[in-house]
């Protein structure tokens, strides 16, 4: 259980997808404009990571490894992560209109996130985990994919009325804030050895 | 081998995927028949839930203008829905405003039509249908500029507000691998219902021009649908300034017919801004109608006319010949209709010279 818990706060802070590894900038850059938005699309990004983060790994472990063509395992997530993207988004769309309403416009989006795709190379390749680790991983990557979001957010609204010098303005204030941010998040590192 | 079970499953994982997601679709995109209820029952249409509102509607036969074809980019396909739609959608925040949002005012390309829907739409959205015409001919106006003249199909007629536009398709060509629709304003008498005058300048690379300018021939069909639009005449009898240059006149040939047809009286001067005399069209309709309008003047501004040119008219910049001619608009109106920059210089121009915002109208084409 403890070794769970490490996995996840490691995912999660000291190996933060996306502050640490800079995985799924694109949808940060663009989306993390509002904080209700960012919101929205960071539990989207740990809906999908977790639950692709599980398929996966069954389908690595069960298929891909059998027959020996781990080595086919990039394309294959690609495409299971995009059918389940869309399988997800028409599933919310029939049974949860509210929260389709609050996350389904941003599954979309996360077909091209590249932090999902991320989560699941590193759980096989880097990290080599079981099956319920995996899934802990995928859950704590995302979980630290919607802590940055969220926190970028937040500046983000705060700043809005500052003055920004021209040049730095949009995308170029906004990395050299996740900068800070992702050197503040170093001190986690303390954390787990 | 490996090779052979590797594209073999790859194909298996496809191809499960695909049939799950067809399985998927078919169950859980059925929404079954939705009924839109329109314009408090004055109209009803049943539709296929599960598709955009924009589509249903479409399908219905009651065509929303819409510039980018569903994307959620041009805002222009706004109707009230007050009933049965979702709270509205991050892909619509940027185009409504807060009195909009209060209003009930959406982007029907976003929604889905998912149960009964209650809307309110313009009467004159109505009006818009779907033709399929045919090139009656095609005229060169100068060296770049044609007019393009459509039969509508017998028995079909079109009114039309002179100012309005309609969209026309281009057929899949070599420059495109699907239809694509260009808006172009009609001009048109609004007495002759059964044909669409438009004036089309060859763009260079454009995909419709170049279809119109090399691969169109009379006698072919040729779709459309409209007519779109709220540039056009006001009613205050104000004195009036048009200005627009090269296919820009579409709009006026047809507002100066209307005027013509009613007898009017109004002042109007318009200012034409071209190059060089060979790119000045339609002298002899001006003529006429200056003929025919007691108080319509128009008057063509050279910026660049070449030496044998013999020009003896206006020469400089339009706006620049229209602030010599009209030192004190506050109490006129203007009607613009060109390219973006066209219009901005203008609307500059005039209001420097005290014409307020509110009294200048326009089409702007991108």
């Amino acid at each position: 259980m403890m070794h769970l818990l490490v996995i996840f706060l490691a995912a999660a802070f000291t190996e933060n997808i996306l502050l640490a590894r800079f995985l799924g900038m694109c949808s940060f850059l663009a989306i993390s404009r509002q904080l209700k938005t960012s919101i929205g699309l960071g539990f989207a990004v740990v809906f999908v990571t977790t639950f692709t983060a599980a398929l996966n790994w069954l389908l690595h472990t069960y298929v891909m490894v059998p027959l020996g063509i781990e080595f086919l395992e990039l394309i294959v997530f690609i495409v299971v992560i995009a059918a389940f993207v869309q399988l997800v988004e028409m599933i919310i769309e029939r049974f949860s209109p509210s929260l389709y309403f609050s996350l389904g416009i941003f599954l979309p989006l996360i077909t091209v996130n590249c932090a999902i795709l991320g989560v699941s190379l590193f759980m096989l390749n880097k990290e080599g985990f079981r099956f319920w680790e995996s899934l802990v991983f995928g859950f704590g990557s995302g979980v630290g994919w919607l802590l940055a979001i969220v926190l970028m957010a937040g500046i983000r609204e705060q700043i809005k009325e500052d003055k920004i010098p021209p040049g730095l303005r949009g995308s170029g204030i906004t990395l050299i804030i996740t900068g800070i941010i992702a050197l503040a998040f170093v001190a986690f590192s303390g954390m787990i050895k | 081998m490996t090779f052979l079970i590797a594209v073999g499953s790859l194909v298996a994982i496809c191809g499960i995927l695909a049939v799950l997601l067809v399985i998927a679709d078919r169950y859980l995109n059925d929404y079954g028949i939705c009924k839109l209820i329109i314009n408090k029952g004055a109209r009803e249409e049943e539709v296929e839930g599960g598709s955009t509102l924009l589509n249903s509607l479409n399908s219905a036969g009651i065509f929303i203008p819409s510039a980018c074809g569903g994307q959620g980019s041009c805002g222009l396909c706004k109707l009230k829905v007050h009933a049965g739609g979702p709270p509205v959608l991050p892909t619509e925040e940027p185009h409504l405003s807060a009195d909009e949002v209060s209003s009930h005012v959406r982007l029907c390309c976003q929604l889905k039509v998912h149960e009964d829907m209650e809307l309110e739409i313009p009467e004159e959205l109505f009006n818009i249908r779907e033709f399929n015409g045919t090139v009656e001919s095609l005229t060169d106006l100068n060296h770049d500029i044609k007019r393009l003249r459509v039969a509508l199909p017998a028995g079909e007629e079109l009114d039309i507000i002179p100012g309005q536009y309609i969209q026309i398709e281009t057929p899949a060509y070599k420059k495109t691998p699907e239809p694509v629709y260009r808006a172009y304003s009609i001009a048109t008498d609004p007495l002759d219902k059964t044909h669409i005058d438009l004036v089309i300048r060859l763009v260079p690379g454009g995909i419709c021009t170049t279809y119109v300018f090399e691969h169109m021939q009379t006698g072919q069909p040729i779709k459309l649908n409209g007519p779109y639009g709220d540039f056009r005449l006001t009613d205050t009898g104000k004195e009036m300034v048009f200005i627009a240059g090269g296919s820009g006149m579409a709009p006026f040939l047809s507002m100066l017919a209307h005027m013509k047809n009613e007898h009017s009286d109004r002042k109007v001067s318009y200012f034409f801004g071209a190059r060089s005399k060979r790119d000045l069209i339609c002298l002899e309709e001006m003529a006429a109608f200056e003929e025919a309008l007691p108080n319509f003047k128009f008057i063509p501004c050279l910026s660049e006319p070449m030496p044998d040119d013999d020009w003896s008219g206006e020469t400089g910049l339009v706006t620049d010949v229209m602030k010599r001619h009209c030192p004190d608009l506050s109490n006129m109106e203007a009607y613009l209709c060109g390219s973006p920059g066209m219009c901005d210089a203008s609307v500059a121009a005039l209001t420097a010279n005290g014409m307020p915002e509110e009294n200048i109208f326009f089409d702007k084409f991108a």
